[in-house]
């Protein structure tokens, strides 16, 4: 039975007043490394049937994998039967009218081990000059297709096919003293170069000979783009507008409402979203297998556009559902799979940055970056992989790892400069959420509230 | 005991494993393990006492793990037929011969008996799934309209799992197995003139069934009504004042302290950098054991996959090893690590303590946590003899944020109260609390552990690792402990204000 075929024999077995019905298909192969060998690999597959069903305001969601023709009543009866039975939903509006995008009746394709056939030796080739010249590789491929399909009893015929690629690649010294880290996002492991990305590596490692310890305190910093994505990634996340309505984030406002229309930064700095920016192609649709306080089920097929939630250095939207749009008198603007930042026109590489750099730290990436406050969104987390100092516009050598207290929403209102952006791979949050289009930030007093002893 | 529900029985268990282990055993591999699991999970989530969602989802496929010319390969399915079972073993074989080039260590395991055809169930009394939706939801809205008027706002959650695993290799193991946990929680939230902030029950999760909920293992109702008055509390109370103290810690905080500075510290795949990209190392390196000075002589640390309601409690881990209760760190000492059976051939300890895990189908075991807990005293004190011996500290309990770095070195938590202790008494409520220190410096601080009626098996269901990333349930019970001298963070003056 194809998905296609799943989706219309779900909706006509349902005997509920609304029905919607999504079905993804998954496929993804891995390759997994560490000390300049292979340590796991794998290709997996998988089939997830998700039918909501709609009865009066009440809503039931029954998921199986690898539904059987001779099950799909049986799942469909169970979400009927749960909808029935369920109290009426807060979130519960008219489901989204009949709209279909092209390829619907397409196959799915999925990926392979075989995703890998020009990377596996060039990563082998990798290890051997990497073995060669003491350095030990380690990091993670990964290719992942999922196709999504959508139906409902109101008309809608969405699909979206989702390519997803990552690798990791991490380098350290034979004693593992010193540590450097890069990662790309890729649709198709076409465009990854190892080779290139190993030289880099070679390259921050050199820097690391030289090191210099520094005490906790507040530094000058440059922040690469992956650590601007995880910060803004973690801002994105937290900026769901019921929970702000609630009184419970930092985009609350004092004494009630949203901080929507309130400047965060001085400097004309614009995160958005946009299903279509190129190179980080993400659905153009909502799609939500159950609510929650950010989406909603009943929203299902909704049309995503470009979306800023910051624009010009002011707040301009939250994460909204139709039901807390109302709530909130605000644009319902759903979150979307990628996330966008944007500084002044002009803004300079990284490389420009550190060399007009008098004296300041370069940071590789954070990591382990949890929320302490909420209503501050101070996060704390690690520097790791390569902090960097940086005198008279050069690199002079690596100084030890700490531990940051920092909010991202207070950064913004710091920051100093804001460089090009490019697409950039998160270190944290890459399990989640890979398509990220950043820019490195220069931050006059970053709060490094401790040492770590890590390396 | 409660027996494996005979509709994960009547899947063609058997029939597909021979399939895939004699197609791999044809294909001239070392050894094939066949893996066929049905993960069910359920969350609600409610806001004052409405339902706001709730998803009712499992996870059904197959797994074949070979060894092909020292190698690994891999694939998972989702047909459950013979014929895709020896297609997977197959691909398996295919992915080993695609990864060949860039493997430069030969895969080989530790030895481990067969076990041919045994079973295992958690201990529960009552199925989560056969409990209507209704009855559940009914039940945290009753215990949310009791909050709402003392409290603004409450969130309320359960997430419930059953997870069913078939397991046979080509050494002859044959292993059938099925186990419930679930974890409530509730959280109450208040705004007093520009403060806001919540508070979450202590209750945590536990691998057993409904009759958690009902008064089996906690007394819910209890700490629902203190929730108001704690929270309205703290919301009066003062920062506190950064600085060095001493803290008596509860286990609904120190659970997941244990968690993060050993239980992840000691896994021996991070210990010898199999994990250095993602999760990261461990400063407690393998030429440390023996003789790393980890805590103070009052800490003695197990790990354990036999504990009953232990969340990594099995009967046979996903290599087919037996659960086991070893030592970790002996009168503060280091003295073990958790072990796979490919680690623990690797560095010579004969056999796996049998901590490989696989969170799903359609991923690889690894080594992953057991239930590790620090051992209370003999005869040692309750919590508030602890409280006695303290001039000025703090009394933490409950968990909230959490960070620690790739080494396991520096971490910052947080919690849900912390009270001050003013010559040997509690003197109210503080605020804006973090404590930080170096995994080491803290557990030698640890000058006393409580007693056993002090011990409280906390836990997690969503312990992060791997990648693909994998998520694991793991218990670990403590008692009450003092430390001297921490370092206590105002998060406040953290964030600039």
């Amino acid at each position: 039975m194809t998905p296609q075929e799943t989706v219309e024999r779900a909706l006509a077995l349902s005997e509920a007043d609304d029905c919607i019905v999504i079905v993804d298909e998954g496929s993804t192969a891995n390759l997994r490394f560490a000390g300049n060998t292979l340590t796991t690999n794998g290709v997996a597959r998988s089939s997830q049937l998700t039918v909501i069903s709609v009865a009066g305001q009440g809503v039931g969601v029954v998921s199986r994998a690898a539904v059987r023709p001779d099950q799909l009543a049986g799942v469909v009866a169970a979400a009927d039967a749960a909808a029935r039975d369920a109290r009426p939903s807060d979130d519960a509006r008219p489901l989204i009218e009949g709209t279909s995008l092209d390829g619907w009746d397409r196959e799915v394709e999925p990926t392979s081990i075989e995703v890998f056939r020009d990377f596996a030796p060039a990563l082998g080739e990798s290890f051997a000059a990497a073995e060669a010249s003491g350095r030990r590789l380690y990091g993670f491929a990964e290719h992942i297709l999922t196709s999504t399909f959508v139906g409902s009893s109101t008309g809608l015929r969405l699909r979206h096919d989702q390519p997803t690629g990552r690798l990791e690649l991490n380098a350290k010294s034979t004693d593992m003293s010193r540590s450097a880290w890069t990662g790309v996002a890729t649709r198709d492991f076409t465009d990854v170069d190892v080779a290139a990305l190993d030289a880099t590596l070679a390259q921050r490692l050199e820097w690391s000979k030289r090191r210099v310890d520094l005490e906790a305190g507040r530094y000058e910093t440059i922040l690469p783009p992956t650590a601007v994505a995880d910060l803004m990634i973690y801002l994105y996340w937290t900026a769901g507008a019921r929970d702000a309505a609630d009184g419970r984030t930092v985009f609350s406002k004092t004494g009630g409402g949203t901080r929507v229309g309130e400047r965060l930064s001085p400097l004309p700095v614009r995160l958005y979203s946009d299903p279509a920016y190129p190179g980080i192609e993400c659905s153009p649709f909502q799609i939500a297998h159950a609510s929650s306080r950010e989406q909603s089920v009943f929203d299902n097929g909704m049309r995503l556009g470009a979306t800023d939630w910051i624009a010009d250095g002011t707040l301009r939207n939250l994460l909204q559902t139709r039901h807390s749009a109302e709530l909130t008198g605000l644009a319902a603007t759903p979150q979307i799979d990628n996330l966008i930042m944007t500084g002044p026109d002009g803004g300079r590489s990284l490389e420009e940055m550190i060399a007009s750099t008098e004296r300041g730290l370069l940071l590789t990436c954070l990591w382990y970056i949890r929320e302490v406050d909420p209503q501050t969104l101070l996060l704390t987390g690690l520097t790791r992989d390569g902090v960097y100092l940086v005198e008279k516009g050069e690199v002079v050598g690596e100084v030890n790892n700490f531990r940051f207290n920092e909010s991202p929403v207070d950064l913004l209102g710091r920051v100093t400069e804001v460089g090009a952006s490019a697409q950039t791979l998160p270190r944290e949050w890459n399990d989640y959420f890979t398509r990220t289009v950043m820019p490195a930030v220069r931050v006059p007093d970053f709060n490094m509230s401790t040492v770590s002893q890590a390396n | 005991m409660r027996q494996i529900d005979p509709d994960f029985l009547a899947l063609p268990l058997r029939r597909l494993a021979d399939a895939a282990l004699q197609r791999a055993r044809d294909l001239g591999v070392e050894h094939a393990a066949f893996r066929l699991e049905r993960v069910r999970a359920e969350t609600l989530r409610l806001f004052d006492a409405n339902l706001e969602g709730s998803i009712d989802a499992d996870d059904l496929g197959f797994a074949v793990r070979v060894i092909k010319d020292g190698t690994w390969g891999f694939a998972s399915g989702i047909e459950l037929t013979p014929e895709a079972a020896a297609r997977a073993a197959e691909e398996a074989v295919r992915v080993a011969a695609v990864s060949a080039p860039i493997n430069r260590e030969p895969i080989e395991l530790s030895p481990e008996p067969a076990y041919s055809d045994v079973t295992w169930v958690s201990a529960y009394d009552v199925d989560p799934f056969d409990v209507p939706l209704r009855d559940k939801v009914a039940l945290l809205s009753e215990w949310s309209s009791g909050m709402l008027g003392a409290v603004d706002h409450v969130s309320a959650s359960l997430m419930q799992v059953k997870e069913q695993k078939f397991y046979a290799d080509t050494a002859g193991t044959v292993t059938t197995q099925q186990r419930v946990r679930v974890h409530p929680a509730l959280t109450a939230m208040k705004t007093d003139g520009d403060r806001f902030d919540d508070m979450r029950t202590l209750a945590p999760p536990v691998g057993r069934g409904y009759e958690y909920l009902t008064g089996t293992g906690w007394d819910f109702p209890a700490e629902l009504a203190e929730l108001p008055d704690l929270l309205a509390e703290k919301l009066k109370a003062p920062s506190v004042d950064a600085g060095a103290y001493d803290l008596v810690v509860h286990p609904s905080n120190l659970w997941l302290t244990i968690h993060e500075s050993i239980g992840h510290a000691t896994e021996l795949d991070r210990a010898l950098g199999y994990e250095a990209a993602y999760a990261g190392t461990s400063f407690a390196t393998f030429d440390k054991l023996g003789s790393l000075h980890y805590g103070s002589p009052v800490m003695n640390i197990t790990g354990d996959r036999t504990q009953e309601h232990g969340l990594a409690t099995v009967g046979w881990d996903d290599e087919g090893v037996a659960g086991q209760s070893f030592d970790i760190v002996k009168d503060g000492t280091l003295v073990g690590y958790q072990l796979d059976r490919r680690m623990a051939l690797m560095k010579g300890f004969g056999r796996s303590n049998g901590c490989a895990f696989a969170d799903s189908p359609g991923h690889v075991p690894i080594q992953r946590m057991a239930n590790v807990s620090l051992r209370p005293a003999e005869d040692g004190p309750s919590t508030d003899e602890l409280i006695s011996r303290v001039e000025r500290g703090i009394y933490v309990l409950g968990d909230k944020s959490w960070s620690i770095d790739m080494q396991r070195y520096n971490f910052q938590f947080t919690g849900q109260r912390f009270y001050k202790i003013e010559n040997g008494r509690l003197a109210g409520q503080l605020r804006d609390v973090a404590y930080q220190a170096t995994t080491t410096d803290f557990w030698r601080s640890m000058e006393a552990v409580g007693g056993p009626g002090t011990y409280v098996l906390g836990g997690a269901f969503n312990c992060g690792k791997g990648q693909p990333g994998q998520v694991a349930p793991v218990s670990h019970g403590a008692p009450s402990a003092l430390f001297r001298g921490v370092r206590i963070l105002n998060t406040v003056q953290e964030g600039g204000k």
